[in-house]
């Protein structure tokens, strides 16, 4: 059974243009809207432009104007401060998954590609019953465990991606291991664990680089999801998603509150899949070569 | 002369270019063909002759385009031909073959759909007639049960089966040309001589012109009326095959001819106890997993006897399945052998404890692109053997890697590239310069050579010569292709089916071959002779077909 | 054939054990004592001990996963706590009707998808080509849930075509149930077209490339018959295994569509189980999408010797 994510690995979006030194379109609209993205989150760690959890029960619903850009919540609440301040969470808690679901399932993918036997198959057998809740069901399975807060996403998350990576490397590493060269570290006398660290695992990190990239995207819109659902981080802490969801009565009267959060949704994944695919692009030629 | 036939085919001043600035894949290339003549197109990887070769029939990649010349199939411009006519021409009077039998068929097809396709289109033959034709052909090309062939699928067949369908499929139109390109690189020897001989068979038969594209010049010399030599895209040189041979004029086409591989004068090898004693040695693969039977295993190699002595080559030929590189392998321990021993300096080289053996056995593999770490440099490559030679300091190993590099014929600014930055031959250098960073007593040598240009493979063999010459190893030098290893083994091991055949002298097994094995590899592999006053002799084997050019 | 069917079911009787094992473990996992966890916080001590007794709380884990493991297999999976049914013909009911809507989406992005991405990879680097890979990049990056509220928005508010809240069986008014689940399948449709369409193009990109492409050409072959006859067999399969991915992935995503639109479906039934601690029902919600996910890709497996007679029959 092949996972999603080997899927998004193997097969590209073929480029449009031949592999040339300078960026492509994909690269740069991608790069900059992530780099916007990310300063955004950054500048939420210090300063927004009001205090996005005051109340103002003065100024409730109040349509985008220059004093507020994104106009004001139910609550009188400042909105492109909310959004500053769900760009922060939201890009906190898709870091932590991904670099939770990379250690995690990069370790287990490489003893279980590289030691093969009984340990792989007791690894994978976990790992296909795992991989057997599709999206995010297992996640939702696990906040039913865990309970619903910015940690408990993480660890949710975090633990259902991990299948997918450790299917990623390894079938790295089962591919490469029939390569020549591995065959010559042994040949040379190399020990198993000095091959696999020296040569194997630093030709995982391509394969790895284009997971985490989509991942990335992955984790923001699940976290986004679970926070619409009422099962991510609580309000009155703002994320894209629950803006959303408390967005959904005033649909018809403010619809500008349902209108931003989620566009921010659509323009980080934008910029992560374009980004993505021009990643996918200028590292394949050279993994295939 | 040629003046008073019409041409089949007429190329004019052909240029191909890539996209709109791009350079020129061929330039200015001009020949004729007439009716039922064999010409062929030699040249090495990126001389353009592919591409002239898919002009001809209009199927140029994009970016690539015709940019000037003239084209004439008979009195019909091919160039600017509206599509419609294009297509009814091409199948019908022009055909093509390719070169990888893996991917030049659709594995989604039967083989009898994809031979019925050509004479749907091109012939108004009802269903019977179509398929009793395409039966008549597969009987005709030596298939035996001809009716579940046409209802199978390309991957139940083998390499060089499937070229030979392929073959059929595009004779069964009869075309008045057939283009051949590169049809039997990818196959070993025997099945190459196989498919060459189908090919000329039918198209004699037929009357069809064949332009033959190749990369392997003594091959197409054997068969071709007239031999066009291309390099980056020009035509360097044509005329009649003997011509060509005899008397070649450009430099370009002297330094191919001076490629062809000759009888080496070497040295006698140094020691006369054996280095590696291989006894009775078997070796099985384990058969497939089938849920939860397993099928037999298969005998790679069987009962097999061999000995090298220090400072000799011994080549270790056999087609693809003979068992060769399963042999090599074991030798170098990358494989147990099931039966039997290896001895290396008389010592078990399974023993525990064996270092020796590890230290001094090394191996140069066949694809130089797999062979080397994508993503190490050079220089680390070059050093990392040295990690187990011990009482090495890091300037001492600085210092041999600075060596290496020299004898390998590279220059110091190798040393920080990656692999990719390399040409195919300059990995192939890296792989060997790593074999022999530690003065080695025994290399193994999987066909270090195959995946390289006809001019590099002279290069790298020279290059190993002098190696050989200057660090003393001893070798097993494992190959298909007999011609290379006519020029620096001692000695000869034939192996068919996993088992040793013939084994002697380099003289006696190519002069005097005893095994009928040995004489069909002799006779397939077109070994050109060059004589004492310059002309060329096909090679005297006891298959009477072969002429001689005198 | 036969054969093959048989052979590929059995390999998916371990999956599905796994599964049961995975589920089981994530229940008990779930702070509480479990009895107490199936009957609720309000039953009352005698039936507490009754069900104490029964799922064998006193005796090894592994004789409680039996245990539970039977009463999955005979149907029994214990009264949903917050509406006392039996929670299997509970989840069945709402899952037919997210099963529509998804197959619906699936099949209609598939047979839109698949032509449009065939066709930009023929005429790979044109115009088309670039509007086609730019747009599906766009679909897919969007969430389905803003594009499902702004859906709403548009025909339901603004316009005033299509109802904005509820849903109707189809079983009771076949048209007006129909207006109900136009916007979500949309919804779905829109994004999945994006992620099939460059799965079909990059698929055929690298069919086009093969020799015997090259090779149908050199016969004679129109365009049209090269593209059909030869590029689509080969290019297929990955596609379909996409299409059994997507398929569970929207399963186990669709309770934020069934969310905007409020349709009872499955996925809304799971997340209030999870806020309601409705143990029972999350329990067989887990268990059947799995279920039907692993059956699905079953059904993909088995399809796949149709397009690639490699895979062994």
């Amino acid at each position: 059974m092949k996972s999603l994510s080997e899927t998004v690995v193997a097969a590209p979006a073929a480029p449009l243009r031949r592999g040339r030194k300078i960026p492509s379109f994909n690269a740069l609209i991608g790069g900059t809207l992530i780099a916007l993205l990310i300063l955004l989150a950054l500048m939420g760690t210090v300063w927004t432009p009001y205090d996005p959890l005051k109340l103002d029960l003065m100024h409730r619903f109040n349509p985008p104007s220059w004093a507020h850009w994104l106009g004001t919540d139910e609550f009188g609440r400042d909105v492109l401060s909310r959004i500053i301040i769900g760009a922060k969470t939201s890009m906190w808690i898709s870091l932590l998954t991904v670099t939770f679901a990379i250690t995690a399932g990069t370790l287990i993918g490489l003893v279980a590609g590289y030691m093969r036997g009984w340990t792989d198959r007791l690894l994978m057998m976990v790992n296909d019953a795992m991989l057997a809740f599709p999206g995010i069901l297992l996640a939702l399975g696990l906040l039913a465990i865990v309970g619903a807060s910015q940690y408990g996403i993480v660890l949710a998350l975090g633990i259902a991606y991990t299948p997918a990576v450790v299917r990623v490397v390894r079938s790295t590493v089962l591919s490469l291991r029939e390569r020549e060269f591995i065959e010559a570290s042994r040949v040379i006398g190399n020990s198993e664990l000095y091959t696999m660290l020296k040569h194997i695992a630093p030709n995982c990190v391509t394969p790895l680089i284009v997971l985490a990239t989509s991942m990335f995207g992955w984790a923001i819109l699940s976290e986004s999801a679970l926070s619409f659902l009422g099962l991510g981080v609580p309000p009155p802490a703002a994320t894209w998603g629950n803006m959303l969801a408390s967005s959904r009565p005033y649909l018809a009267t403010a619809t500008w509150l349902g209108f931003f959060p989620g566009l921010f949704i659509a323009l980080a994944l934008i910029g992560i899949n374009l980004f993505g695919d021009a990643l996918r692009d200028r590292l394949d030629p050279r993994m295939s070569q | 002369m040629m003046g008073t036939m019409t041409a089949l085919l007429s190329v004019r001043n052909l240029s191909v270019q890539v996209g709109i600035e791009g350079p020129l894949a061929v330039d200015d290339l001009s020949f004729d063909m007439a009716p039922g003549e064999i010409v062929a197109l030699v040249g090495e990887s990126g001389s353009g002759k592919t591409m002239a070769a898919r002009a001809v029939i209009g199927l140029l990649p994009p970016p690539m385009r015709v940019v000037s010349g003239q084209l004439r199939l008979g009195d019909v411009e091919l160039i600017d031909l509206d599509s419609e006519r294009l297509r009814q021409i091409r199948g019908a009077q022009i055909g093509m073959v390719f070169q990888e039998p893996m991917v030049s068929l659709n594995p989604t097809l039967t083989i009898g759909e994809q031979m019925a396709e050509g004479l749907r289109l091109h012939t108004d033959l009802n269903e019977q007639s179509i398929r009793e034709k395409s039966l008549t052909m597969l009987q005709r090309i030596g298939i035996q049960d001809a009716e579940r062939c046409l209802g199978a699928y390309p991957h139940e067949f083998s390499g060089g089966m499937r070229q030979r369908i392929m073959l059929a499929s595009v004779m069964l139109l009869r075309p008045a040309l057939l283009i051949a390109d590169e049809p039997t690189t990818a196959l070993d020897t025997l099945a190459q001589a196989d498919v060459i001989g189908l090919m000329l068979e039918l198209t004699r038969e037929q009357g069809t012109a064949v332009l033959f594209i190749s990369h392997d010049l003594s091959l197409v010399v054997r068969h071709a009326d007239k031999v066009v030599v291309m390099r980056h895209g020009k035509a360097v040189e044509q005329g009649a095959t003997r011509q060509i041979l005899l008397g070649p004029k450009a430099d370009y086409t002297r330094q191919l001819l001076d490629a062809l591989p000759s009888r080496g004068e070497l040295a006698p090898p140094t020691g006369q106890k054996p280095l590696v004693d291989i006894r009775n040695v078997t070796i099985e693969h384990p058969g497939r997993q089938h849920f939860l039977r397993r099928s037999p295993p298969k005998r790679a190699v069987d009962d097999v006897s061999l000995q090298i002595a220090a400072g000799e080559t011994v080549a270790l030929v056999g087609g693809s399945g003979s068992g060769k590189t399963t042999l090599g392998r074991s030798v170098v321990g990358l494989v147990k052998p099931c039966a039997g021993q290896i001895l290396f300096e008389g010592v078990d080289i399974l023993k525990a404890g064996n270092r020796e053996h590890r230290l001094q056995c090394q191996m140069i593999f066949q694809d130089p692109m797999s062979s080397l770490d994508p993503r190490a440099r050079i220089a680390e490559i070059l050093v990392e053997p040295l990690r187990h030679v011990p009482g090495l300091s890091s300037q001492d190993r600085e210092q041999r890697v600075k060596t290496v590099l020299k004898d390998i014929g590279l220059g110091e600014q190798f040393a920080s590239r990656l692999p990719h930055q390399l040409s195919g031959g300059q990995r192939q250098r890296v792989a060997i310069g790593r074999a022999l960073v530690r003065h080695p007593k025994l290399v193994i040598a999987d066909e270090p050579i195959s995946a390289l240009d006809m001019t590099i493979q002279k290069q790298i063999l020279e290059l190993f010569e002098r190696l050989q010459a200057q660090y003393g190893f001893a070798c097993l030098f494992i190959s298909h292709d007999l011609a290379a290893v006519e020029r620096i083994a001692h000695r000869v091991a034939v192996m068919e089916h996993g088992k040793l055949v013939e084994v002697g002298s380099t003289a006696q097994v190519f002069d005097h071959p005893q095994h009928p094995f040995t004489r069909r590899l002799l006779s397939a592999a077109n070994p050109l002779q060059r004589l004492a006053d310059g002309s060329y002799q096909l090679r005297n084997t006891v298959t009477a077909q072969i002429t001689q050019h005198p | 054939m036969f054969r093959l069917i048989v052979q590929r079911m059995a390999m998916a009787i371990p999956t599905l054990l796994l599964i049961s094992i995975a589920v089981f473990a994530l229940i008990r996992l779930i702070p509480g004592d479990p009895a107490l966890l199936m009957l609720g916080d309000m039953a009352d001590p005698a039936s507490l001990a009754q069900l104490r007794e029964s799922l064998g709380l006193d005796q090894p884990i592994f004789s409680q996963y039996l245990i539970w493991l039977k009463a999955i297999l005979s149907g029994d999976f214990g009264n949903s706590i917050t509406s006392h049914q039996p929670v299997l013909h509970l989840v069945l009911d709402r899952f037919s009707v997210s099963a529509v809507i998804v197959l619906c989406a699936v099949f209609l992005a598939a047979i839109i998808a698949v032509p449009m991405g065939m066709l930009a990879a023929w005429k790979q680097n044109s115009a088309m080509d670039l509007g086609l890979v730019t747009s599906a990049t766009l679909l897919l990056s969007i969430p389905s849930f803003w594009m499902g509220l702004l859906l709403l928005y548009a025909f339901g508010l603004k316009l005033g075509w299509l109802p904005v809240v509820g849903y109707v069986p189809f079983g009771e008014d076949f048209w007006k149930a129909l207006t109900y689940v136009i916007l979500p399948i949309a919804t779905l449709v829109l994004h999945e077209t994006g992620v099939l369409a460059r799965m079909s193009r990059a698929s055929t990109i690298e069919v086009l490339r093969l020799e015997y492409i090259t090779h149908a050409r050199a016969k004679g072959l129109n365009e049209r018959a090269v593209l059909w006859r030869h590029a689509f067999r080969n290019s297929f399969a990955p596609t379909l295994t996409l299409i059994g991915l997507i398929l569970g992935n929207l399963l186990g995503g669709i309770a934020v569509i069934e969310t905007v639109f409020t349709i009872p479906g499955i996925g809304r039934l799971m997340v209030e189980s999870i806020y309601a601690r409705d143990y029972p029902v999350l329990q067989c919600c887990l268990l059947l999408i799995t279920f039907v996910y692993v059956l699905v890709n079953l059904l993909v497996d088995l399809l796949y010797p149709l397009f690639d007679p490699r895979v062994k029959a």
